[in-house]
C-alpha cells in the first residue's frame, strides 16, 4: 500500500500569534505536544551513517535520542540527548539547526528535514517537567579545572569536566550564571528558568559556580594558573562596538548590549517591581541585522515602541541572522529598511535622540567577507524621526580578562590565538573557546569549542607532563 | 584564594554619618585583598536590585572589608539606607575600574564635595604613603551632608572645610579655596575632584587656569561594570570613553560635563517613580505592622 510508505509532513512548531506576543515577553515557539512529537519522530528514517550527527558541533546521538521518543521510552530518550549535550533545552531552542543538524538530514535532500531541535526541545522540557534526575557522581580524579565565563562555552567544558571527575569551579563576572543566554537572548526565545535549570543540572554534576567574580581584576589569569591544573577562558565577545558617528552618546542611544542586559538579566520590562529601568520611545531604529539585532528590535517592541526600525547597510540577502528570527520580527511587524546606513544621530537640542540621519546604499563589488561591499549612493541622504536608537553592530571579546595573563597572545581582532582542535593557548595550561576565540558566533559553536577543549584538558590532565606544543602562529600580534 | 565557594557579603559595621548618609563595612575579603584607591563596587541590595556602583571608600586586607559610603537619594540607596549591622547584599562585584595612579607629585590638593568625601580618604593616603604633601579640601551643601572630617585630618597635611550655606567651616563652595591656593602663589603640583559632576566641572575649570593637572572620577550610569554594556560612555578628549573601565579617573580639563550631567538625567523620571512605588509600599508595610 502506498499509504504505508507515506510520511507525514514535518510537523509546524505551534506558537503564540504575532498580536499576542508584541505585548508581552512570554516564549513564542510553545513546544509540541507528545503526539506531535511522536509523529515528527517518525518521519526519521533512522539511517545507519547519521549524517545528521556529523552536522551537530557536539555529535548529539540524533538517531538514538529520536528512536527512543517514538517508542515512548522517554529516560532512554533523555539518556541518548545528554550524553553528549548538558544543554539540550537550550540547544532546541536556539541553536541554527537548519544550518547544521537539519541541513544534514537526508530528507532535506528531497523536502523538509527531520524537525531535530523541536524534537530535542521536546525531550529536554518533559524532562525538566519530570524533575531533573541528578547524574552519578563520577570518581575524583584530585585534578582542578577553573573555568571563566559561564556562558555555554564554560558550561559545556565544566559539564564534560566534572562528567570525567575532575573539579571544577566556573567564575562568572555577574550575579547569576549564564553569560549571554541570561543577559543577551530575551525571555521570548529563552526563559531564563529554563536556563537556570540546565545549569542546575551542570551543579548537579559537581561544578561549584561562583558569581560576582571579575577576572582581570578579582583574579588574573597567572594566579589562576597558579591555583589550578587547568584553566579554560570561555568569556565570549562582551565589549559592543559602536558607529563612531556624531550623536552616538546622545540619551536614547544604546548598545544592543544595555539594552538587552537592562531588559533581559536585570528583567527591565518588569519596572518598577524590578529595580532596574530600559526606556524606550515610540520610533525606535536597530542599527544591523544579526540576531543580536533581531532580539533588540523585538524586545524593543514589547518594551511599548510603537514602530521598530531594522536599520541595514546591506540587502536582505545578507542578513546574518536565521531566516527564522527574521521571519518572527516581520510577523511582529518589525519594518526593515535595507540598503541604508546611518551617518549621524540627531538631538533634539536638550540630550536626546530625536532622529537618525541615513544614506542610501548600493551594492558593489564582493569585499573580504564574500558579500557585495555596501556602498554610499551620493546624494541621497535623508532623515527618519527617532526616539531610541540602538547599535546592534557586533561585539569584541572583553580585554579585561587579559590583565596580567602572561603568554596569552591575542590576533589583531582581539581574539585569542588557540589551536582550534585542542583549545589550547599559548599561555601554558590555558584553554579557550567560543566567542572569545572566533569572535561573536552561536550558542552552539560556543559549546561545540567548549567540548573541544574539554577532551584535550582531560588527556592532558591524565599525562600533564607532556608538552605544551606551540600551536600555529594564527595572525597573532601581541 | 577561596574560589568557589557560596559568597555572603556580610554587612559587619554600619554608622550614621548624617540623616541621609550611611557608612557601611561590608565583609568582602578577595574584593579587599585587590582593592586600591580609586576603584569601584556595584552592588545589589536585593534580588531584583539593579547594580548600583560606588567608589570605595576605604578598605582593610586585614578584616576583609570594604567600606562604602552612600547617600539615600534614590529607591536602592534609601534601601540600602535600612540595611544594618548582620544583613546581608544580594551582591558585591570589584574591585572595578583603574586605580588611581598614585606618584610622588610634590603637593596634591584633592577636593572631596558632598559623597566625594568617601572616595578622596584612600586617595590622599595614598598620595601621603607616596611622599606627596596633601592638602585637603571637603565642602558639602549643608553641615547634615558633612562626614569624616577626623578621618581626612588624619590623612592630609592641611585640611579646609566649607559649606555652602557657612552651617559649618567656612562659608564657600570648594572652589573658592582651590583659587586662593593656586593665587597665594602655593605650587600645586596636581588637583583631585570627586563629588557632583557639577563641582568636578567647576574646580576643574578653575585649575584649568592655572594649568594644574586635575583628575577627576566620573559617576556616569552604569550596569554591568565591566565594559559591557557602554551605559557609561562618557568623552574626554573628544573620543568616546567607558567610564567603568577606561576610568573612572580622567583628566578633569578633557571631560565633556555637559554630556555627562545630560547621560547622568536619562533615568530622572523613571528612578522618582520607583522611590514613590518604594514609599508607597514601606507606607502600606508600616500601616500594616500597626
Amino acid at each position: 500500500m502506498a499509504a504505508k510508505q507515506q510520511r507525514p509532513p514535518r510537523q509546524e512548531m505551534p506558537t503564540r500569534s504575532a498580536e499576542e506576543r508584541r505585548a508581552c515577553f512570554d516564549e513564542v515557539a510553545l513546544g509540541y505536544a507528545l503526539e506531535i512529537a511522536q509523529l515528527e519522530a517518525t518521519r526519521c528514517l533512522q539511517c545507519k551513517k547519521a549524517t545528521c550527527v556529523d552536522g551537530c558541533p557536539v555529535q548529539v546521538r540524533i538517531p538514538e535520542f529520536i528512536l527512543a521518543l517514538r517508542e515512548g521510552d522517554m529516560w532512554g530518550a533523555v539518556e541518548a540527548l545528554k550524553d553528549k549535550n548538558s544543554l539540550p533545552a537550550i540547544c532546541g531552542r536556539v541553536c541554527p539547526q537548519e544550518t547544521q543538524c537539519e541541513i544534514a538530514c537526508v530528507l532535506s535532500r528531497r523536502g523538509e528535514p527531520v524537525a531535530i531541535g523541536r524534537l530535542e526541545r521536546y525531550v529536554a522540557d518533559w524532562e525538566r517537567q519530570q524533575g531533573m534526575r541528578a547524574p552519578e557522581p563520577a570518581a575524583a580524579t584530585g585534578k582542578r579545572v577553573c573555568i571563566v565565563g559561564s556562558g555555554p562555552a564554560g558550561l559545556t567544558a565544566a559539564g564534560d569536566l566534572a562528567k570525567r571527575g575532575h573539579h571544577v569551579t566556573m567564575l562568572e563576572s555577574l550575579h547569576l550564571p549564564g553569560g549571554v543566554l541570561m543577559y543577551g537572548i530575551p525571555e521570548f526565545r529563552l526563559p531564563k528558568d529554563v536556563v537556570q535549570a540546565e545549569i542546575g543540572y551542570v551543579q548537579d554534576l559537581g561544578v561549584e559556580i561562583q558569581c560576582d567574580a571579575v577576572v582581570g581584576k578579582l583574579y588574573t589569569l597567572r594566579e589562576l594558573v597558579e591555583a589550578y591544573d587547568a584553566v579554560f577562558l570561555g568569556t565570549g565577545a562582551g565589549l559592543p562596538m559602536m558607529m563612531r558617528i556624531p550623536g552616538e552618546n546622545l540619551n536614547g542611544v544604546y548598545s544592543a548590549n544595555e539594552l538587552l542586559t537592562r531588559t533581559n538579566l536585570m528583567k527591565g520590562y518588569l519596572f518598577p517591581e524590578w529595580d532596574t529601568p530600559v526606556k524606550v520611545g515610540n520610533k525606535v531604529a536597530v542599527v544591523g541585522a544579526g540576531n543580536v539585532a533581531m532580539d533588540a528590535a523585538r524586545c524593543s517592541l514589547r518594551l511599548g515602541a510603537e514602530e521598530v526600525h531594522i536599520v541595514y547597510r546591506r540587502s536582505r540577502e545578507e542578513v546574518p541572522a536565521r531566516a527564522e528570527e527574521v521571519h518572527h520580527a516581520e510577523e511582529e511587524g518589525i519594518i526593515f529598511d535595507f540598503l541604508t546606513n546611518p551617518i549621524e544621530v540627531l538631538g533634539n537640542g536638550e540630550g536626546w535622540v530625536s532622529g537618525l540621519k541615513c544614506i542610501r546604499m548600493e551594492l558593489g563589488e564582493p569585499d573580504d567577507s564574500g558579500r557585495r561591499r555596501p556602498v554610499p549612493i551620493e546624494g541621497s541622504e535623508y532623515t527618519i524621526e527617532m526616539d531610541t536608537v540602538v547599535m546592534a553592530l557586533g561585539t569584541r571579546p572583553n580585554p579585561l580578562v587579559f590583565a596580567d595573563a602572561p603568554g596569552l597572545e591575542r590576533t589583531r581582532w582581539g581574539t585569542v590565538a588557540c589551536d582550534e582542535t585542542t583549545g589550547r593557548t599559548r599561555m601554558e595550561r590555558v584553554w579557550a573557546g567560543g566567542d572569545i576565540v572566533t569572535g561573536a558566533a552561536t550558542v552552539i559553536s560556543a559549546m561545540g569549542a567548549g567540548r573541544i577543549a574539554a577532551t584535550d584538558m582531560d588527556a592532558f590532565l591524565s599525562e600533564p607532563d607532556q608538552p605544551w606544543e606551540r600551536a600555529e602562529p594564527a595572525d597573532a600580534e601581541a | 584564594m577561596h574560589l568557589g565557594r557560596e559568597l555572603v557579603y556580610d554587612i559587619v559595621r554600619k554608622r550614621v554619618l548624617g540623616p541621609q548618609t550611611k557608612e557601611y563595612d561590608v565583609l568582602a575579603p578577595e574584593v579587599a585583598r585587590k582593592a586600591q584607591a580609586g576603584q569601584f563596587v556595584v552592588l545589589r541590595v536585593s534580588e531584583r536590585g539593579e547594580r548600583i556602583p560606588l567608589t570605595i571608600a576605604d578598605y582593610s586586607r586585614e578584616a576583609g572589608t570594604i567600606t562604602i559610603v552612600v547617600q539615600e537619594v534614590g529607591k536602592s540607596s534609601m534601601q540600602l539606607g535600612r540595611m544594618a549591622e548582620g544583613d546581608t547584599l544580594a551582591s558585591f562585584t570589584g574591585p572595578l575600574g583603574l586605580p588611581t595612579e598614585i606618584e610622588r607629585y610634590g603637593t596634591c590638593v584633592v577636593v572631596g564635595g558632598g559623597l566625594g568625601i568617601a572616595p578622596i580618604y584612600p586617595i590622599c593616603r595614598s598620595l601621603r604613603e607616596a611622599g606627596n604633601e596633601v592638602i585637603g579640601i571637603i565642602g558639602a551643601r549643608n553641615v547634615d551632608l558633612l562626614f569624616w572630617e577626623e578621618r581626612m585630618r588624619q590623612v592630609t597635611d592641611e585640611l579646609i572645610v566649607c559649606t555652602d550655606d557657612g552651617s559649618y567651616g567656612r562659608k564657600a563652595l570648594v572652589t573658592v579655596p582651590v583659587e586662593e591656593l593656586h593665587t597665594e602663589g602655593r605650587q600645586i603640583d596636581q588637583a583631585w575632584a570627586i563629588g557632583p559632576a557639577i563641582m568636578m566641572k567647576f574646580v576643574a575649570l578653575t585649575t584649568k587656569k592655572f594649568g594644574t593637572k586635575t583628575i577627576v572620577s566620573l559617576n556616569s550610569i552604569m550596569v554591568d561594570g565591566t565594559g559591557m554594556c557602554g551605559a557609561c560612555r562618557v568623552e574626554v578628549g573628544g573620543e568616546t570613553k567607558f567610564a567603568c573601565v577606561d576610568g573612572p579617573e580622567f583628566d578633569g580639563h578633557r571631560v565633556d560635563w555637559d554630556l555627562l550631567m545630560s547621560r547622568q538625567r536619562m533615568y530622572t523620571d523613571m528612578e522618582k517613580v520607583a522611590v514613590e512605588a518604594y514609599q508607597a509600599e514601606l507606607q502600606a508595610s508600616t500601616v500594616k505592622e500597626a
